[in-house]
């Protein structure tokens, strides 16, 4: 178990910048998911601190010790794939004792530690299989149990869960978040599943365009976004951005017609300033007025059911929003209606730069 | 994948069918009838080969009435090769020798490279494997007088180990070229998994990829056996009295003009020198058709 | 030690790199700087003779005839496989039960080597006891196949044992091509009204070019170094009739103790070879990145 410092990190690829001045420290025993979008250096940072790619600036250390000289199997880390990465001509066995092999463990102690973790994985009667011979999930688990045999401080996961079926992916979202409580490990997990990030995180770095847009909880990032990137990446359906305009009173916020109270955590800027509204569509609600909601008439425009909610999306002076309503709403297709919406947490972002503007 | 022309019950069809098939028969056939030559000749005696009496209705294409193996053996050991009358026994082996060595040293040395040049990318790699390809396109003629004095200041001048030098030389780019484009199929993310796992970097091509590397291996060895196996110019260029490959000695056999041509000598030589690698293909041709189709030589 | 480390690979590269660099590039440069000098039986380096060698073998009768050569083999040999290659495929490809064994039968001659390839045409094609005396006794009375005796028409016999020899293998280039067209085009060209055979010309064939690229640069450069199988069937002859750019460099070098002229109509193949497989080569690379 460690403390991982990354420190001012950056990595050129010959002339392109890929990441730039990364700083992010956790503490031993955290859960830090990286969540960004599809090339956005997820894969690369985690490749630097596995040791599989040079950083070209920065500083990464290990309770305070660097390590980002060292070789990857001097670093004490294990690594699980999104392709899994098992040996195909060795067995399951074979595949799960070969970083013990490599460190010149005994073959008792190998077959010893790989019957451990095999129990702890429940994959024991698959142990004289071929990775071939796998299910998805199968090999997921072998992946991990190859990781687990060695004891490493540090866990890296490059999106493990992305090549399996929705159910299974929910199933082992839960299994290794099981096992992160259990064995206490220090992981870091790379995500493009903003869902994956937000329930196994103890804290999440939401990176894009090469840098780190935020960092903090899950509950820091999802009530609290810094900028509109992070708003609208994470949660889904996404936030809704509404152009709006600050009132000369200060107090209001004008979106054409209608005249919107300023929520209440925000720091209003000068009247006049041009900003946008953040709106979660479960803010939405149909009924009777509550305290602090606001009632605002809208046309609606499509109605997707879903189960136990329905997306409705409505027209708000021209805008398109995107809500989502109990199942079974009052609402109809291309009518005018009036719905409640809670502005407690509602930040409002500069429309310019794009930053939250928070009290 | 296949275009149905028509319903398949019509009476076209049908048609179709046996005109395809026909002409597919035929043209096996026609495949197949030098080698029957081959083989029918080298089973007769020499006057059922010219239509002496007894056997005027012979051709070269008539089973033989009375099948001997007498060319056989003669071809085997004693047919008279330029001066010495030992058959191509001695040269058999040279060839085996050759082959076993050439193949194993090119082989060898060709799937290190692929593997360095597949996943162990550094600058220039690329401008390398240019190089290294370009190899494979140079008519050999452009090298076969530096050769020869090459092989003459290493000693090894009309040598078996100079023959074996020449093919490994040239079977480099080949084999290279093979394992190269075989590996970069493989996921990088297996090497990666390796280095973690504490493997470096012999470890990782012995222990995680030669195992999966078969199919390569076939093709370049099935490539590099009948290459070096059915050589020529090398030989005739390179190898003196002592290291002649099989193939020069067979051309000597049928070109030594003294006395009468023995046709079903020469047949049998032939058949001798192209069992080998007509066994290679039998066995591994279908391996190596996949394989080279399937990335060796892009198509 | 470390530093050592971290160049494990380009050490254990360098080996065959130095191999290469020297016995492919090294010894171009050399067989280059040869056909500048009067070399005859040994290398010399003292008199330089500029490009004189090269206009002496341009000028040459027998390059004259290997040139003339080369183009009816090359032109011929590499269409005729590529058309029976093609042909043989598409009618392989229409579900045929003995597929298999069909393939094995058209494959088997690209095992054998050129001199066995020409050992045994030689035998087939030879007038007194060959194909012409078969059709004698099957009744065919006028039947007339000499033409490995005429010097006119010698070079056809090498050709059709050439073709016969790597048909197969272009054959099975097309084969698997074939078998990569994407079923849903196909598909789709049916339902557009598409019949049988406008469906090959105008949608498989077309699919097929980098086979056809493929099997093109291999057969064209198996043509250009095509000695073995003149050696083994005619002997160059009759006459020198059946030349070829590699009779005539092997000739002069080791027979005719002319190793600059050789030399020079080595560095003559190997532009040629140039000329075929640059763009090839060039397109290929690209392609990978
Ligand atoms: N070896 C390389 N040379 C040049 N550019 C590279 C190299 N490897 C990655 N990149 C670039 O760096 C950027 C980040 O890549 P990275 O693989 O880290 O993205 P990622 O966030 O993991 O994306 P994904 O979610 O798709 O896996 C990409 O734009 C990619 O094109
Ligand atoms: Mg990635």
């Amino acid at each position: 178990m460690a403390q991982l410092t990354i420190d001012n990190v950056s990595k050129v690829f010959g002339s392109t910048s890929v990441l730039q001045d990364i700083s992010i420290e956790i503490d031993a025993g955290e859960f830090l998911v990286l969540v960004g979008p599809s090339g956005c250096g997820k894969s690369t940072l985690l490749n630097m601190v596995a040791g599989l790619l040079t950083i070209s600036g920065g500083q990464i250390r290990f309770d305070g010790d660097r390590i980002d000289n060292l070789e990857p199997k001097d670093r004490n880390i294990a690594m699980v794939f999104q392709s899994y990465a098992l040996y195909p001509a060795m067995s399951v066995e074979k595949n799960m004792a070969f970083p013990l092999r490599m460190a010149g463990f005994s073959k008792e102690d190998q077959t010893q530690k790989v019957q451990e973790v095999a129990d702890l994985l429940q994959i024991s009667h698959l142990l004289k299989r071929k990775p071939a011979a796998l299910s998805g999930g199968q090999r997921q688990r072998v992946a991990m149990g190859r990781a687990l045999v060695r004891d490493p401080k540090l866990f890296l996961f490059d999106e493990p869960l992305s090549n399996l079926d929705a159910k299974l992916r929910v199933d082992m979202r839960t299994e290794i978040k099981r096992l992160h409580q259990r064995l206490g490990t220090t992981i870091l997990y790379v995500t493009h599943d903003q869902v994956e990030a937000m329930t196994m995180a103890t804290r999440i770095a939401v990176m894009e365009g090469g840098i780190v847009q935020q960092f903090g909880t899950p509950a820091e990032i999802y009530d609290h976004p810094a900028n509109t990137f992070v708003a609208t990446f994470m949660g889904s359906p996404a936030m809704n951005l509404i152009d709006a305009v600050v009132s000369p009173d200060q107090q209001h916020l004008q979106i054409g017609a209608v005249n919107v109270p300023m929520p209440p955590g925000v720091k209003a800027p000068a009247a006049g300033t041009k900003v946008k509204l953040g709106l979660r569509p479960e803010w939405f609600g149909v009924g009777d007025k509550a305290e602090g909601t606001f009632d605002m008439p809208v046309r609606v425009d499509l109605i997707e059911p879903t189960g136990p909610d329905m997306y409705v999306s409505v027209k708000l002076d021209g805008q398109s929003v995107m809500t989502r309503l109990p199942a079974g709403s009052d609402v109809t297709q291309n009518s005018d209606c009036t719905l409640r919406v809670a502005l407690d947490k509602a930040p409002i972002f500069d429309a310019e730069t794009g930053l939250a503007l928070y009290a | 994948m296949s275009v149905e022309v028509t319903n398949p019950r019509s009476g076209r069809a049908i048609a179709n069918r046996i005109m395809v098939y026909t002409f597919l028969l035929l043209a096996a056939a026609l495949f197949l009838m030098p080698l029957a030559a081959m083989v029918f000749t080298s089973l007769k005696s020499m006057p059922e080969i010219t239509g002496a009496v007894g056997f005027e209705n012979n051709t070269i294409l008539t089973p033989p009435r009375a099948p001997t193996l007498e060319a056989w053996s003669t071809a085997w050991s004693s047919a008279c090769i330029a001066v010495a009358c030992d058959g191509l026994r001695v040269y058999f082996w040279n060839s085996i020798v050759m082959v076993v060595f050439a193949v194993t040293l090119s082989v060898g040395l060709g799937a290190v490279n692929g593997y360095i040049l597949a996943k162990w990318r550094f600058r220039g790699d690329n401008i390398i494997f240019g190089m290294l390809l370009f190899g494979c396109f140079i008519p050999f003629q452009i090298v076969l007088i530096p050769m020869a004095r090459l092989l003459g200041i290493l000693d090894m001048a009309g040598t078996l180990s100079g023959l074996i030098f020449v093919h490994m030389c040239y079977g480099i780019p080949f084999t290279t070229l093979f394992f190269r484009n075989f590996y970069v199929t493989i996921p990088d993310e297996l090497i990666k998994a390796g280095r973690i796992d504490g493997a470096g970097f012999w470890s990782i091509f012995l222990l995680i990829l030669v195992p999966v590397s078969w199919p390569i291996f076939v093709v370049s060895i099935i490539w590099q056996f009948t290459n070096v196996w059915n050589d020529f110019l090398f030989g005739a260029s390179f190898a003196g009295a002592d290291a002649r490959p099989l193939m020069v000695a067979l051309n000597n056999l049928v070109n030594t003009s003294t006395g009468t041509k023995a046709y079903n000598v020469d047949m049998a030589g032939a058949m001798i020198a192209a069992l080998p690698t007509i066994l290679v293909y039998v066995v591994g041709g279908r391996y190596f058709v996949r394989g080279l189709t399937s990335g060796a030589v892009k198509g | 030690m470390r530093l050592l480390r971290n160049y494990v690979p380009q050490l254990t590269l360098l080996p065959s790199l130095i191999l290469v660099a020297i016995t492919v590039y090294g010894f171009i440069a050399l067989t280059m700087v040869l056909s500048l000098t009067r070399s005859k039986m040994l290398p010399r380096f003292d008199r330089w003779e500029g490009f004189s060698n090269y206009l002496k073998v341009w000028n040459h009768p027998r390059w004259e005839v290997a040139l003339e050569n080369f183009a009816i083999f090359g032109i011929l040999y590499i269409g005729g496989t590529l058309l029976i290659g093609l042909v043989l495929a598409i009618f392989l490809d229409q579900r045929i039960r003995i597929e298999g064994s069909l393939r094995t039968i058209y494959l088997y001659p690209m095992a054998l080597s050129f001199i066995v390839t020409g050992v045994a045409w030689q035998w087939i094609m030879s007038p007194d006891l060959g194909l012409e005396r078969a059709f004698h006794i099957w009744g065919w009375e006028s039947f007339r196949f000499d033409w490995i005796k005429q010097s006119d028409l010698a070079i056809y016999c090498v050709v059709i044992a050439g073709v016969w020899q790597a048909s197969g293998f272009v054959m099975a280039l097309f084969l698997a091509a074939l078998r990569g067209v994407n079923q849903e085009i196909l598909s789709a060209a049916r339902m557009d009204g598409a019949s049988g055979p406008s469906i090959y010309w105008h949608i498989i064939i077309p699919a097929l070019r980098p086979a056809f690229l493929t099997a093109i640069v291999v057969q064209g450069h198996l043509a250009i170094k095509s000695y073995d199988l003149v050696v083994a069937l005619t002997r160059g002859g009759p006459g020198f009739s059946t030349e070829l750019p590699s009779t005539f460099m092997y000739e002069f070098t080791f027979s005719r103790n002319e190793m600059a002229l050789g030399a020079s109509s080595a560095v003559m193949m190997l532009v040629l070879v140039m000329v075929l497989i640059v763009p090839y080569l060039y397109s290929e690379l690209r392609n990978e990145r």
